[in-house]
Formats: structure tokens, C-alpha cells, sequence
């Protein structure tokens, strides 16, 4: 078992190696770099730059040495100093920027998560053992629905209605006495409060999808004549459902909950975007356009060191539940 | 329904006389064969194909079945209000819609539209409208449905911001977006084969590495590599590379990419090696290739559509985000994204609503493609 941890442990390790140069790279393939966005933005401000100016500029940035160099730097600099280097638009360190916002967007797709795992898989019992009946339609259809409408569409049509029929968009995370408030108690029930909306439209697709499977499974397992043996004995219904057939048919949406977590993080993202929700998400998206590199570059790896860590917590969560991938 | 029973219950006499023909169908029916007889009964899977064939008809036959062309505009008609398409007429048959009044607020100045209940727009189908050439062969100006007199306002889901009509460009949208759905998924299917094939087959090390690289793909969130590589994508390279380029992008990384095909193509491998007929196949001699070619791939073929089917609304949710977030597909390009970015401004949502139509078009062809997906999945299950 605990050489399975330390096998996991070894992956994510070099996962976050391998993603830590995909961020880099990604970030660095656009031709030009922000010096020369920065240029050009003076030569249209009437005053221009010479190149003695230009190549100053650079040295300051660290922007003249090789890509491997930077890489190295810029690595050395988060491991040792969590610095993430300088953001060009903001003028500031880039992990002020990225630490500001991260937070918010983990809680974001925690709480998706949170609401997905604990709604779906009860749902999904509860429409097995009360097959075709209304409800059951009910959540069939919404399953169907859900993962038919992707969240982002499903984001711009609440806000339309919060539009529509409020006047306003009511959609953000905190009400408005609270939004440039300090943190406090009352500040983070006011977040419980607003949460649950964007958490929902990020999580209905996954959630769509896991009552659908919780269903199915859960139907072929209590069709299986090892129920019928335990009826006949005599066990109640609630302990013939709970002791089997239920944690036989979770087994595959819990050994890939960890798969989930990517999902979830997008799923904050784009939601955010179309929301402005005060998260990475936004920020993100704007220093991509403007090439805003350390602050894109950082916030690509901290997204995926997000999940890579809460994959390995589930991969290790997966040991404790599943007696099989302890004894491989 | 006779079918059915025969299913359940193989070597009992069938019990309708008047069709004794079906138990030897039955017994000499194609893999192929059993599973559209399976798929057919399957309603809402049928209506899900309809749909999704329509789709795609409409889309190859774009410019005949847009009234206007995407880049058709009337000035004085910007973000116009859908029209209600009247079928009757003194009470007749002959649609017409009315055409369009407004008045401005004396304080703001801001335009409201009016339904002109004087003015009525004559709409025929098959009418001569604006000329197009279908993929550089037929020049014609034959409009499936428009207004009888060519320029007259006619917007069946309203216009956009320069007075295009949505309708048209719905259209139009459906065949890059449809398209990029089939290509990318082609794209891979083709890696997922490959490696998927590869790992099932040679095992060892070599499966090892490939399900190292797919975990490793998997657990990267798939939106920000998507919009960071798709921001390197330069400004002025031109539509078809954009779109090739931002199809590629999809199918290497993501849910719906290589990964999940590969894995797919994997683990039937894994069990149909374990397989009887496979053990015997390879007593008798046969070379690698035939073994995979006429062995194992027609087993696992039916499975590998239902993936596919399965994996390309995945791909039209895909690049309609990228593109919404205007890092996918760009103007002059169409697609549903492409489209929605218009209603990123949220205040133009909260006035015209009907930007939102593209996003229902992608919604419909989802589903549809969800319903068809699930069908041919159950239809490919010998188990159910």
C-alpha cells in the first residue's frame, strides 16, 4: 500500500515537472514578447524607442537569455521564493495577481465538486430503486439536459434571466456590502449564500452524467441474483441496498473522481469569465490576451497543480475505499 | 415485436405463426443487421439520428437553405427583433411576416422596435434570393424559404449587431461547427487507434509509457492549455489554418481527444486478447495484421462508433467555448461561437435576448447527438 503512495506520489511529481514546461512553453510560443507589445503601444504614443531602450528593457525583464535559462529561473524563483515573476499590465508581482484570485477559484470548483459528489450519487439511488417513476423521468430528463447545454451557455441564460426579471446581474459571489469588504465571518456566509449558483451551473454537466451512470450501474447490480438470494433470506430492504449493490455501483464514479477535478477547474474558469466573478478565471483570460506571460504562465500551473494534488488525494482516498488497489 | 422475443428466448419456436420467416432472419442476420433492429426500437435514439441527419443535411446544403447570406446586412435594421412567421392570411394559407416599425424615447433616444401590422412581407418558399456559389461548382440565387421580393427584412431569429440575420448565419455556423466536430474526432480516432492499439497490444514497457502520458493528460485542466495554446495562434493566419489548427488543438488534448479514445481501443483490445475465437485465430496461423484487421476490429467496431458518436458533441461544446471566448474561430469565419461573442456584452443580452439563439442550435444538435450516442451504445452491447 504504501509503496502504491509512493509510486502515486512519484507521478504527480513528475507531472507537475512536465506541466510546469508546458505552461512555460505555451507562454512563450507567441512570436514577439511583451517588450515589443510595449514598443509598439509607444511608437503609437508618438514617442519612440530606440533599440539601445529596447534591449535595456529586456535585460530588465530577463527577457535577452535563452528560453531554458528563463525556464530555470522562473522555476528556481516559485520553488524557492514563490515569486512568480513580474506582471508587465499590472505593473506588480505577478504573484500578488495570481494569489489574490486563486483562492476564490478554488473554492469555486471545490464547492461544484462538493455539491456534484453529494447530490448526484443519492439522486442517482433514489431513481434506480424508483424506476419510472415521475421523479425518476424528472431527473432523467434533467440528466439528459445537462449535459446537453454546456455551462457557459447555461451562465449567459441565467444571466439573462437575472436581467430579465431583476434588472440586474445576480450572479456574483458576495452581496454588495460585502464585495470590498475584509475578510470575516460574516463575509465568508455571505460567499456560502452566492456560491451555490455558479457551483451548480459548473457542476451540472459531471453531476448530469454521474446520476445517469449511479442509475444504470445500480439497476444491473439489483437485477443480479446474489440480491435476489439476499431477499430471500430475509435481509431488509435498506440493508440488502446499502451493503452491496450501492457500493458496487459508486466503484467506477469514485475510482475516477480524480479525473473529475480538471473538469471542475474549467468548468470555474469559463463560468467565471462569462459571470466576471471575481476568480482566476477572468484575470487569466485577460493576460492571455495581453500577453501578460508571467502572470498566464502562472496561473496555468497553479490550476494544474490544483488537480494534480487533488488527484493524488484521491488516488490515496481510493486505497483506503477499495480493498483490490491495495493489493496490487 | 416478434423480434424481440426471439432475442430473449434463442432456440425457442417462435410463438407468431404469421411471421416465420423472422427466426431464420434472426439466425442468418449480420452483426449489422441485429443491431439496427435493436437501435430502431430505441425511440428517442431514432428521433436523436433525425435530428442529427437533418443537421448535417441542412448544413451541406447551407447557402440553399439560409434566406440571406452570412454577410448580407441591412443598415437600418440592427439587432432586430424576430419576426412571428404567419402562416394565414384572410384566412388562407399564405405566410407573410409584418415588417418592422420603431419609435425612439424622446429622453434617451433609444430605439424600440414595433411589429408594423400595415406592412406585410410576402414569404414563399423556394424564392430567388441573393446569389451564392455552392462549393465553387452551382451558382444559383434559389432560396429554400425568404421574402417573395428580394431585400425585404426578414428575420426569422432577429439580427446582430450589423443587421445580419441569425437565421442565416445559424446556418451557415452549422457547417464549420459540425464539421469541426467530425474532423477532430477523426483526428482522434486516428491517435487513439494508434496508441490505444499499440499499448493493448505490445504491453510491457510501451503500454506503460502511454498510459503514463494519457494519465498525465488527463489530470492537466483541459481549458486553460486549450486557451493558452489557442492564444499562440497568429492573428493573420488565415481562416482554413485557424480552424485546422484549433480542431488539432481539441483533439491532442482534452476529455473527447486521443486519451479517451485510446483508452477505449485499450481495454477492448485487453479483453477480446483473452478471447476464444482470438486464441484460435492465432493457432491457426494467422499473421498480426489479420488477426487485428479481420479478428478484432469488426468485435470492437461498433463500440469504437458509439465512443465516437458520443465524443463529437464534446467537440462542438469545445469549440463553440473556445471560440465564444474569442480565442477559437474568428470573424469572417461563422460558427456558433463565433456568434456568441456577440453576447459576451451583457448588456446586449439583457436587450436582445435572441443573440442567444446559436447556443440553442448547438443545445438541440447535443442532445440529439447524446440520444443517437447512447442508442448505438446499447444497440452494440451484446449484454443488454
Amino acid at each position: 500500500m504504501w509503496q502504491y503512495i509512493f509510486r502515486r506520489f512519484g507521478y504527480m511529481l513528475f507531472t507537475l515537472f512536465v506541466i510546469s514546461i508546458i505552461s512555460f512553453v505555451v507562454i512563450q510560443l507567441p512570436p514577439g514578447d511583451y517588450v515589443d507589445t510595449l514598443v509598439n503601444q509607444m511608437a503609437s504614443e508618438s514617442s519612440g524607442v530606440s533599440a539601445e531602450v529596447e534591449e535595456q528593457m529586456r535585460a530588465l525583464y530577463g527577457l535577452d537569455q535563452p528560453v531554458y535559462v528563463q525556464y530555470f529561473k522562473w522555476v528556481r524563483n516559485i520553488v524557492t521564493r514563490g515569486e512568480f515573476g513580474y506582471s508587465f499590465v499590472y505593473r506588480t508581482d505577478a504573484r500578488e495577481i495570481i494569489m489574490d484570485r486563486l483562492p476564490m477559484s478554488f473554492a469555486l470548483a471545490l464547492g461544484a465538486f462538493l455539491i456534484v459528489q453529494l447530490t448526484s450519487i443519492p439522486i442517482g439511488i433514489y431513481s434506480a430503486i424508483k424506476q419510472y417513476s415521475i421523479a425518476d423521468y424528472g431527473f432523467t430528463f434533467l440528466g439528459f439536459v445537462g449535459r446537453a447545454i454546456p455551462n457557459f451557455l447555461l451562465a449567459l441564460v441565467l444571466l439573462y434571466l437575472s436581467f430579465r426579471y431583476f434588472g440586474r446581474a445576480m450572479v456574483g459571489l458576495f452581496s454588495e456590502e460585502f464585495v470590498d469588504a475584509p475578510w470575516s465571518i460574516a463575509r465568508v456566509m455571505d460567499l456560502m449564500r452566492h456560491l451555490w449558483i455558479p457551483a451548480i451551473i459548473i457542476g451540472l454537466d459531471r453531476g448530469a452524467g454521474q446520476i445517469r451512470t449511479m442509475r444504470a450501474n445500480l439497476l444491473d447490480e439489483l437485477n443480479k441474483p446474489y440480491v435476489d438470494t439476499a431477499r430471500a433470506k430475509g435481509l431488509s430492504e435498506r440493508r440488502l441496498l446499502w451493503k452491496y449493490p450501492v457500493r458496487h455501483a459508486a466503484n467506477p464514479i469514485i475510482s475516477t473522481i480524480g479525473w473529475a477535478l480538471p473538469e471542475f477547474i474549467s468548468g470555474e474558469a469559463i463560468v467565471s469569465i462569462v459571470l466576471n466573478l471575481p476568480t482566476g478565471g477572468p484575470i487569466f483570460l485577460a493576460a492571455l490576451f495581453a500577453q501578460d506571460m508571467f502572470v498566464a504562465a502562472g496561473f496555468i500551473l497553479m490550476f494544474s497543480v490544483l488537480t494534480v494534488i487533488g488527484t493524488f488525494i484521491s488516488d490515496v482516498l481510493l486505497v483506503w475505499l477499495d480493498p483490490r488497489v491495495r493489493l496490487q | 415485436m416478434a423480434q424481440k422475443q426471439v432475442i430473449q428466448q434463442p432456440g425457442l419456436p417462435l410463438s407468431d405463426p404469421t411471421q416465420p420467416s423472422t427466426t431464420v432472419d434472426l439466425e442468418i442476420a449480420s452483426q449489422w443487421k441485429l443491431m439496427w433492429w435493436k437501435f430502431r426500437k430505441h425511440k428517442l435514439a431514432m428521433a436523436g439520428g433525425i435530428v442529427v441527419l437533418l443537421y448535417y443535411f441542412v448544413a451541406i446544403l447551407a447557402e440553399f437553405f439560409a434566406p440571406s447570406l452570412p454577410t448580407t446586412y441591412i443598415d437600418q435594421y440592427v439587432f432586430a427583433p424576430p419576426q412571428r412567421l404567419q402562416f394565414f392570411q384572410d384566412g388562407r394559407f399564405d405566410p407573410f411576416v409584418y415588417g418592422y416599425g420603431f419609435e425612439r424615447d424622446p429622453v434617451s433616444f433609444k430605439k424600440t422596435w414595433l411589429v408594423d401590422e400595415e406592412t406585410v412581407i410576402p414569404v414563399g418558399l423556394f424564392v430567388r434570393g441573393d446569389e451564392y456559389t455552392m462549393y465553387g461548382l452551382i451558382t444559383s440565387d434559389l432560396h429554400f424559404i425568404g421574402p417573395e421580393e428580394k431585400g425585404q427584412p426578414f428575420y426569422l431569429l432577429g439580427s446582430d449587431k450589423s443587421g445580419r440575420d441569425i437565421f442565416s448565419r445559424i446556418i451557415y455556423s452549422s457547417r464549420v461547427s459540425l464539421t469541426v466536430g467530425l474532423v477532430g474526432v477523426a483526428i482522434s480516432l486516428t491517435l487513439g487507434i494508434l496508441m490505444g492499439g499499440l499499448s493493448g497490444l505490445v504491453g510491457g514497457w510501451v503500454d506503460n509509457v502511454i498510459q503514463r502520458l494519457i494519465e498525465l493528460l488527463m489530470s492537466i485542466p483541459n481549458l486553460p492549455i486549450w486557451l493558452a495554446l489557442a492564444a499562440v495562434v497568429p492573428i493573420d493566419w488565415p481562416a482554413l489554418r485557424v480552424y485546422f489548427m484549433t480542431t488539432l488543438i481539441l483533439a491532442v488534448i482534452g476529455q473527447y481527444s486521443w486519451t479517451y479514445m485510446a483508452r477505449v481501443v485499450r481495454s477492448r483490445f485487453l479483453s477480446l486478447r483473452e478471447e476464444d475465437f482470438v486464441l484460435a485465430a492465432m493457432l491457426d496461423g494467422c499473421s498480426t495484421w489479420r488477426l487485428i484487421f479481420k479478428h478484432m476490429v469488426p468485435s470492437f467496431l461498433s463500440h469504437i462508433i458509439a465512443s465516437v458518436t458520443l465524443a463529437i458533441p464534446g467537440m462542438i461544446i469545445a469549440e463553440t467555448a473556445l471560440s465564444f471566448l474569442g480565442l477559437g474561430l474568428r470573424p469572417p469565419v461563422v460558427s456558433w461561437g463565433v456568434m456568441l461573442q456577440d453576447s459576451q456584452k451583457v448588456g446586449l443580452i439583457a436587450t436582445s435576448p435572441w443573440l442567444l439563439y446559436p447556443g440553442l442550435a448547438v443545445f438541440i444538435v447535443v442532445l440529439a447527438l447524446n440520444f443517437f450516442g447512447d442508442g448505438i451504445r446499447d444497440a452494440a452491447d451484446p449484454y443488454h
